[in-house]
């Protein structure tokens, strides 16, 4: 257990707290880098995956996607990226890997949870007068949160992991103590760094654990119980 | 296709590796999934607390997950070992909840008129429940051999060597050719190793090729992102 | 009133669900249609509220073609309660009672209001109130849907086989609230069933439906009952089962009423008024 003592010794040191690799600031990149490609992910693929859930359209397409996005290694396509790019656009090169990656889950969770609303549901809601709009914010949108938040969820730890391999493209980000000290044998550092990896990761999936309950809609909670 | 044609041996003995590692780690996540999906399933109590563990294990990075399990277990992070051992508990992680699944899947009707036919719990498992909770169950294991095979790349970072190390060769001597070798071998890898599963599956499950209405709750479990 | 004027519906891939069918359905009163799978009386009354459209001809109310109306208020106005009830499983009981009336922008206030009134109407405890459907037993689960379909007091009702899912029991017991309602409310109900004794049991009028939707006889309940068109309508009705061929033996006890097979089916009371043909059948079943 000494291995742990060493790590938390070395976070514990004042010179990881400045500079520019100080820990707050790979923290900052880490967070940075996550949630603006989630987002650029986000704005792409909901919006498509919620047209392929409401109209059935494209639902082949979106199964092979996220099915064959499953075989590509992130590393790989990262450091492929990076090299079409320049090396001189590596933060270009990782962020549109991490878009990329993110996709095909948010585009999954936004079908599929279109996808799963009963049919009767939404022929009901039709036949008691909603509009399109209408059928879509208050029963296809709001019924198919749950499933959806999940794919951000399943998206959002896909990148979170990805960035921490990206620090051997000198990305920053808190893989960076671990890519450093591997090569060094700076084994404090590297344990330190994938301590603070793991912990972010976990936080992350516990928000949107509680985000994903509490989108469930009380009546459909109902059944569960 | 200069690089790749100089360095075809190269590319074909790390494919060789890959595989091996891979097939290792599925193969491990399977023995040791089957009876941990089997208590799950079992025992309401035993259920949450191991998806829960196991959901906690595929929710930390690989990267990080290398360094802590040679931590925690007391073994050299630097070895083959290591890379499996991370890529087993991943397909556990992925195939406790399919085989639990799977076998919730499997119509309560049939249990009872095996279990009235005289079937003892054990033989019933074998020769009924986890047949019948096959497609779930191999739905499960496509997915995991597809995210293990891309996984293992990430080895390449700790030392072990395999298709990754052309990810990072590649990078260092700037040969986008190395790299791309590198990414077509793990997607061609992994899409040959779905192809075998499928069939496998077609071979095991004969009965299954009528019913093609399994889809739906075969796509369940594959709805999980490899990490 | 609604009038079906040479309506034809062939849904894409080509299947005529139905072919130049003209009917007058009659303002407040219970229309019937009544026909086995396929005979196309779920399109015949989804063409009303135009969740489906026809190839060909229209369909009137009052004289005014619905296909000139704006789809969103036309089925505003007109209530539908549907088999499994279609609930918006997120809402509360409340809330989907009060669902048109919010769309139609009633306030929340007064449309909670009126939905509570509404529970009221359909036999329902207040108590149901912020529950949520699946808290509910399938009976209660139809009675908050035709509270739904009431909501906004429309004049005519469409229901689409509302008491199918539901267990025999409850379903003679919505069967009772749903003419004890028309006798409050007076609508003009449009109702679709496969189950002949309901037709019988609840409508004023009867139109028997066969393939395509070919109407093979339409009429009162006694109507059909005494002169079947021909021997589809005979066998749909039971008439050849002696089901319905009822004659009044003298017994030991008294007088009672035996089917064909001479199974006693019910007793004869001397007080009994001339029997109302929508309860001669169903009352004895």
């Amino acid at each position: 257990m000494n291995f742990f003592a060493d790590a938390i010794r070395w976070l514990a040191d004042p010179e990881q707290w400045t500079g520019s690799y100080a820990l707050p600031v790979l923290l900052g990149q880490h967070l940075l880098y996550t949630v603006v490609s989630v987002l650029i992910a986000v704005v792409i693929a909901v919006p498509t995956g919620w047209l392929i859930g409401h109209t059935g359209r494209g639902r082949e397409i979106a199964v092979a996607v996220s099915g064959a996005a499953r075989a590509v290694p992130s590393f790989g396509l990262l450091i492929l990226l990076v090299l079409l790019f320049g090396v001189l656009q590596v933060p270009a090169a990782a962020l549109v890997t991490f878009v990329l990656l993110a996709i095909p889950s948010l585009l999954a969770g936004a079908y599929s949870g279109i996808e799963a609303i009963d049919r009767r549901v939404l022929d009901a809601a039709r036949a008691v007068g909603m509009t399109p709009w209408q059928v879509f914010w208050k029963v296809e949108f709001r019924l198919g949160l749950p499933l959806l938040i999940g794919g951000l969820r399943a998206a959002t730890l896909q990148v979170i992991a990805t960035v921490t391999i990206a620090a051997y493209v000198n990305l920053g980000g808190l893989g960076w103590p671990i890519i450093q000290g591997i090569p060094l044998r700076r084994f404090d550092e590297v344990l330190a760094g994938a301590i603070l990896v793991a912990v972010l990761a976990l936080v992350v999936d516990l928000l949107f654990a509680v985000a994903q309950r509490a989108a469930v809609p009380a009546g459909v909670r109902a059944v569960a119980t | 296709m200069t690089w790749i044609g100089a360095n075809l041996g190269l590319i074909l003995d790390l494919t060789a590796v890959h595989l091996w590692q891979s097939v290792v780690a599925l193969v491990l996540g399977v023995i040791l999934s089957v009876p941990l999906g089997r208590l799950a399933w079992r025992y309401r109590l035993v259920r949450g607390p191991l998806i829960l563990l196991t959901g906690l294990l595929y929710t930390i990075p690989s990267l990080a997950l290398l360094i802590l399990l040679p931590a925690v277990l007391g073994y050299s992070a630097i070895s083959e070992t290591n890379l499996v051992v991370a890529l087993t508990v991943y397909a556990v992680a992925i195939l406790v909840r399919a085989v639990a699944d799977g076998l919730d899947s499997v119509d309560d009707d049939v249990r009872r008129a095996a279990t009235a036919m005289g079937y003892g719990s054990a033989r019933r498992f074998w020769t009924v429940e986890l047949p019948l909770a096959g497609p779930v169950i191999l739905a499960g294991v496509r997915v995991t051999a597809m995210s293990t095979i891309a996984l293992a790349t990430v080895g390449t970072l700790i030392g072990v060597t395999n298709l990754g190390y052309l990810f990072t060769n590649g990078l260092d001597r700037r040969l986008i050719e190395e790299v791309f070798a590198g990414v077509a071998a793990v997607v061609v890898l992994a899409v040959l190793v779905d192809a075998l599963l499928v069939l496998a599956g077609r071979l095991l499950m004969p009965w299954q090729r009528a019913a093609t209405g399994r889809g739906r709750a075969a796509r369940t479990p594959a709805e999980e992102v490899s990490a | 009133m609604i009038e079906f004027r040479s309506v034809s519906k062939t849904f894409p891939g080509g299947a005529r669900a139905v072919e130049e069918f003209s009917l007058v359905i009659p303002a407040r009163r219970i229309t019937v249609l009544v026909g086995s799978s396929g005979s196309g009386k779920t399109t015949l009354l989804r063409m009303i509220n135009r969740m489906v459209e026809p190839t060909s001809g229209t369909v009137e109310i009052d004289g005014a073609s619905v296909l000139e109306r704006d789809p969103v208020t036309l089925r505003r106005s007109i209530g539908y309660v549907m088999q499994n009830s279609g609930l918006m499983p997120h809402f509360t009981v409340l809330d989907n009672v009060a669902t048109v009336l919010r769309l139609n922008g009633t306030s929340r206030r007064d449309a909670h209001a009126r939905a509570r009134e509404l529970l009221g109407t359909v036999g329902l405890d207040q108590s149901l109130a912020e529950r949520y459907p699946s808290q509910l037993s399938g009976g209660q689960q139809q009675r908050v849907g035709v509270a739904r379909g009431l909501a906004a007091d429309p004049n005519i009702l469409l229901m689409d086989e509302p008491f199918g899912a539901v267990d025999p029991i409850v379903r003679t017991e919505l069967q009772r609230e749903l003419l004890r309602l028309q006798r409050e409310l007076d609508k003009t109900v449009v109702f679709v069933t496969h189950d002949i004794d309901e037709a019988f049991l609840l409508g004023d009028r009867i139109v028997i439906l066969g393939a395509g939707a070919r109407i093979v006889q339409e009429g009162t309940p006694e109507e059909i009952l005494t002169a079947p068109a021909n021997d589809f309508v005979a066998a749909f009705i039971g008439a050849d089962r002696g089901k319905r061929a009822l004659r009044v033996e003298q017994r030991a006890h008294g007088t009672v009423v035996v089917d064909a097979d001479g199974r006693v089916q019910g007793t004869l009371s001397p007080e009994s008024a001339p029997a109302s043909p929508g309860t001669t059948a169903g009352g004895m079943d």
